[in-house]
């Protein structure tokens, strides 16, 4: 048979921040770029974020935060998927963060942080550069 | 083995990905699937299906929070349109029933239908396997809502619901050759709109037309439901509840559904392996090219090519 | 507006003026394919009067103050009083927040705005598992009245008015704003402000949820009530354009979505027993200002003309001051970027003249640092300036309605007009405006609208300097505002200080008589009052409603 591997996406919201215009619009380019996209809608804990990423085997979540509350959420996902064992699944974020935070997040696992003004392709390439989906 | 009995031991994190590789169709998801089968047929399947947002996640939703409440657990496979112009979809179910996603009774996992029709995806019925494996007590499925012609889940599911909403007048007439033949149970949602009881008198008249359709002894009943509002949804379990009873009523019932789904699943996996492999194989091979030249040179007609090269191969397997 | 035989000339003449014009677009071709504004409403390259001849100058344009409005609400317009202007503050504490009011108040402003943290928003109190992370960072905390008394504290409250930016839990954080004046001696008859409170706009826009549409109307409808009765200078709702057009709305749908939710909540007062007239004058309005500045413009003027004719000829209201709409504007947050900060104090001087130029009667300029965290102290002054230097020295302030008879904003007020009544027409044939939210309408043809967008800039047919073109590489250092660590741990403690210091019976009996009052038709917010001033947390009042009236979950449309 024919092996068709397929990249799937969970593109979440951590936390009680409601701003998801860009983050609806990061799944529909994920969609038309050819992904499958699972989208957790708003106000999720980041236990929730790990279950859906686990029972939904993702290959990459794309967290979205532009609330300010990413010094917790983020380090959180991270923790929770390597207490699930599943920290193979890549984590990127997208949205707001202080300068100084963006090493910060990087060093703990955070992939790569999108900020405002992103073009959708940049967003759209990097996945296909660095997520791989799983053999 | 291992794979297996980690599946069997409700392993979260090997069901999800056995799941993910019989979807991408990797060929030892198989080898697992044959390990499994001993363990899959204690399931009870429900599939629900039903036009684009009747409210088939909502009603699921709720399924499952008063299956839980019955100390059932839950496996739920939720089907969504592939885009036909990217080949990627936004898997919008989940979102519906996502405040389960703590609760370790329920497995959700949203599926694309990448390009196969019928309502289901080509892996849901595999899938449905894995998580009967599991042990999931109740199996839900919810088929994209295309519409029409979604009938596929009725050989996978021991009840299947047919969701509607009021008002939907004159598309009952146009359903009625589709997919309203197959329906176990009727639901009319979104019953807190005006026109529930016109929608209840246009099925009831269309069922009680179709003599056929009971003639095993079950009458599909007719519901009405706001599964926002989590009305209703109870008496549909009760009516599911009722429908395996009936099921399992008599001998004679048992094995004729059993005779019907073992048959439809093996024709099904045997379509689906010719049209793999075998299909692959004379796509890919010189005498199909040969054969299109001498089409477009117009020196054979397509007819008897086609039975040329099918012939040829059948004829190699009978060997 | 013009005689028949002078329209008949300029026809003549505008034909030969096309055809000249379409000579010389072969020799040098238009610098766009298409020109249309930032909502893609296509622009023409001249108006002229045959663009207008169908408005009649009486019925349409008619005079600032007089129906239907389009020129102005008040007769003096900025000649008599200039617009308030009204910067949006929070951050931290009640504490920290109380001295930045102080500031404020010290440099000439003369109404207050308040931003809350996103717990306080969605009616949650610091110490909800839910909340972690989060308290203090978008705005200022509060769990308890003794938070709003600290807030509040030294800051004249019968002198300035007050605006709160909180939808879900706004009748209760209005119970403690009322039940603190009340604690100083000062009258729920004398106080004056605003309360969000457009529940509609927030399962359309901005999604600080907690119960269902329906019984969020109910909640609304009891602070019209209460407002009406009680506290007769507080605006109960102010109806928000501003955060659909945040989301990503056209101009056209920020304007038709806004006015179909003042029509529900009219509907819904009416309902109530309530008379127009009664209510009608204290409802106000939020939009936006973006970067299209025409548009905008003729966005306002469409707006009152709108609001005029619906309260007059739908809900039969007879006090011109239901008609009027009045409004408080914001410059576009989502128009200014992080690269080349300083540039987005141009933007948003642009828009904040397209908004005193529309006729704002309240304005909050953004500041420069807004696509990096909540506003510096430098930072937000820089924008108060910004209003302040058009205001006194640009001298557009000096006449009214001066884009009045411009062919174009004429053409354009009117456009918008009718397409957004066509929107109008389309969410009453689904039921009104809770019908549309239950079947995600609006939410969805936002969603597009937004993802248009994007796309036409990620294509450069829409140029956002400094993110499709002229770009540059060095980065500006622009200092941030950060909300310090411990400010969760201690506001945690606070309240369960106060927690364990009140008298714990009497809030549990005044959290059950809510209780039970909402199975029946009372106006809650009696009971609320004496709850908060009991000292219930935001949340423990929030729990009640969530638990009589179930919670409204992300639909997650994208
Ligand atoms: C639009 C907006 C709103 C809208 C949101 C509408 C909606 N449904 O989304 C409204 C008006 C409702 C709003 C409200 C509030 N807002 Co606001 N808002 C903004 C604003 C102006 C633009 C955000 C935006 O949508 N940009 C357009 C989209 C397309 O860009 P984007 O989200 O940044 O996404 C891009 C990248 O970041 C990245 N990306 C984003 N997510 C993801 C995810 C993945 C997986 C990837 C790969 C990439 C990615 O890719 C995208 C494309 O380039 C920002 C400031 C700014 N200019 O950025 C403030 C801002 C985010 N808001 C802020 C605040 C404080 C609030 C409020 C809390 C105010 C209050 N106290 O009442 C409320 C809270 C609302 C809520 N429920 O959470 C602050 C946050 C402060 C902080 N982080 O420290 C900001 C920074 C403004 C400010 N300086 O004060 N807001
Ligand atoms: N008024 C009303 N709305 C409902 C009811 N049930 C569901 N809805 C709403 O209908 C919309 C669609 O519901 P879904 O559950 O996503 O419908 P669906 O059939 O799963 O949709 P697809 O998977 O996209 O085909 C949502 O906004 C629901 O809240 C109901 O009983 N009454
Ligand atoms: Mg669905």
């Amino acid at each position: 048979m024919n092996q068709k591997r397929k990249i799937r996406i969970l593109v979440a919201k951590p936390g009680l921040d409601g701003h998801d215009r860009g983050s609806r619009i990061i799944a529909r380019a994920y969609r038309d770029a050819g992904f499958e996209v699972v989208y957790t809608g708003l106000h999720q804990t980041p236990e929730e974020v790990v279950q859906a990423a686990i029972q939904e085997d993702v290959d990459m979540i794309g967290l979205s935060s532009l609330a300010g509350a990413h010094m917790y959420l983020f380090p959180r996902v991270l923790e929770l998927l390597k207490e699930n064992g599943a920290d193979d699944i890549v984590v990127c974020g997208g949205g707001i963060f202080p300068e100084e935070d963006i090493p910060k997040l990087k060093k703990i696992g955070i992939k790569e942080i999108f900020t405002p003004g992103t073009p959708l392709g940049e967003v759209v390439n990097w996945v296909e550069e660095n997520v791989k989906p799983r053999s | 083995m291992v794979i297996a009995e980690k599946i069997i031991s409700g392993d979260i994190r090997a069901v999800a990905r056995l799941i993910r590789d019989i979807d991408d169709t990797v060929p030892e998801a198989r080898e697992v699937l044959k390990d499994l089968y001993p363990y899959t047929g204690k399931a009870y399947v429900v599939g629900i299906t039903g036009a684009p947002g009747v409210g088939k996640s909502t009603l699921v939703d709720q399924m499952i929070a008063h299956l839980r409440k019955a100390k059932k657990t839950v496996g739920v496979l939720a089907v969504d349109p592939t885009s036909p112009f990217s080949g990627g979809a936004i898997l919008g179910d989940r979102v519906r029933m996502q405040r389960h996603s703590m609760d370790e009774g329920v497995f959700i996992r949203s599926m694309a239908t990448r390009g196969y029709f019928g309502g289901l995806t080509q892996s849901t019925r595999s899938a449905i396997d894995v998580l009967d494996a599991m042990g999931k007590d109740y199996i839900i499925v919810e088929t994209v809502g295309v519409g029409q012609d979604e009938i596929d889940i009725v050989r996978s599911a021991h009840t299947t619901i047919i969701t509607l909403v009021p008002g939907m007048g004159d598309d009952i007439q146009a359903l009625k050759a589709g997919i309203l033949e197959v329906g176990d149970i009727f639901v009319i949602n979104k019953a807190d709109r005006e026109g529930a009881d016109r929608t209840i008198n246009d099925i009831r008249l269309m069922i009680e037309m179709d003599e056929k359709r009971y003639k095993d002894g079950w009458k599909p009943p007719i519901l009405t439901a706001q599964a926002v509002f989590d009305k209703g949804v109870k008496e549909i379990l009760g009516e599911i509840e009722n429908h395996r009873k009936h099921l399992l009523s008599s001998k004679q019932m048992q094995s004729i559904f059993k005779y019907e789904k073992a048959r439809n699943d093996l024709v099904e996996m045997i379509k689906d392996r010719i049209v793999s492999d075998v299909l692959a194989d004379i796509i890919h091979s010189r005498e199909f090219e040969e054969a299109l030249q001498l089409i477009m040179e117009r020196k054979i007609d397509p007819y008897t090519a086609c039975d040329n090269i099918v012939l040829k191969k059948i004829k190699k397997g009978n060997k | 507006m013009f005689k028949k035989e002078s329209i008949e000339k300029i026809g003549v003449d505008n034909k030969k003026w096309q055809q000249l014009f379409q000579e010389s677009v072969e020799k040098a071709p238009e610098r766009l394919k298409r020109f249309s504004t930032v909502s893609d409403h296509p622009v023409q390259n001249l108006y002229t009067p045959l663009d207008i001849k169908d408005l009649d100058y009486s019925n349409d344009i008619g005079f600032p103050n007089q129906y239907p409005f389009t020129r102005g609400i008040q007769p003096t317009m900025y000649r008599g009083r200039l617009w308030t202007m009204r910067m949006f503050a929070g951050l931290g504490s009640a504490r920290d927040t109380n001295k930045r009011f102080h500031l404020l108040v010290n440099e000439g402003q003369t109404g207050l705005s308040t931003a809350f943290d996103m717990p306080t928003l969605m009616g949650y109190d610091t110490d909800s598992p839910r909340s972690r992370g989060e308290c203090g960072k978008c705005g200022v905390a509060i769990d308890s009245l003794k938070d709003m008394e600290i807030l509040f504290d030294g800051l004249p409250i019968d002198k300035i008015t007050t605006s709160m930016t909180i939808n879900p839990p706004a009748p209760v954080v209005w119970a403690m704003y009322i039940a603190m004046a009340e604690k100083r001696g000062i009258s729920r008859g004398v106080i004056g402000g605003t309360i969000q409170n457009d529940m509609l706009k927030e399962f359309i826009a901005q999604k600080t949820f907690m119960c269902p549409p329906r019984p969020s109307m109910r909640l609304i409808t009891d602070t019209v009530e209460f407002a009406t009765k009680e506290v007769p200078r507080w605006n109960p709702i102010s109806i928000s354009g501003y955060h659909i057009r945040e989301a990503g709305s056209t101009a056209v749908q920020e304007l038709a979505f806004t006015l179909s939710d003042g029509i529900t909540y009219v509907e819904a007062a009416l309902e109530r027993g309530l008379d127009v007239d009664s209510f009608a004058p204290r409802l106000s309005f939020f939009f936006n200002s973006h970067l299209d500045f025409f548009e905008e413009i003729a966005k306002y003027r469409a707006a009152r003309r709108m609001w005029a004719r619906i309260m007059k000829e739908k809900f039969k209201a007879k006090d011109p001051r239901s008609m009027w709409l009045r409004f408080h504007t914001q410059t576009a947050g989502c128009s200014l970027t992080a690269q080349q900060p300083y540039n987005n104090v141009i933007r948003t001087a642009i828009e904040a003249l397209a908004a005193v130029l529309g006729g704002t009667q309240s304005l909050h300029t953004n500041s420069l640092d807004e696509v990096l965290a909540i506003p510096t102290e430098e930072a937000a002054t820089i924008a108060l300036r910004t209003q302040q230097i058009i205001a006194e020295e640009s001298g557009v302030a000096n006449t009214i309605d001066p884009m009045g008879g411009s062919f174009y904003v004429e053409r354009l007020t009117r456009d918008m007009e009718e397409e957004a009544l066509e929107y109008i027409r389309k969410i009453d044939d689904m039921g009104g405006m809770v019908a549309a939210i239950e079947k995600n309408y609006p939410q969805l043809e936002i969603a597009d609208a937004a993802y248009k967008y994007q796309k036409q800039i990620d294509s450069k047919e829409k140029t956002v300097v400094g993110v499709n073109k002229y770009v540059t590489e060095e980065e500006l250092p622009v200092e941030i505002l950060q909300i310090e660590a411990e400010l969760e741990e201690n506001q945690i403690k606070w309240t369960n200080q106060i927690k364990d210091t009140r008298d714990n019976k009497k809030v549990k009996e005044s959290l059950e008589k809510l209780g039970e009052a909402t199975q029946r038709d009372d106006n809650l917010m009696y009971l609320i009052i004496d709850a908060v001033k009991e000292y219930a947390t935001e949340q423990e009042v929030c729990d009640v409603f969530r638990e009589a009236f179930g919670i409204y979950r992300d639909p997650g449309v994208y």
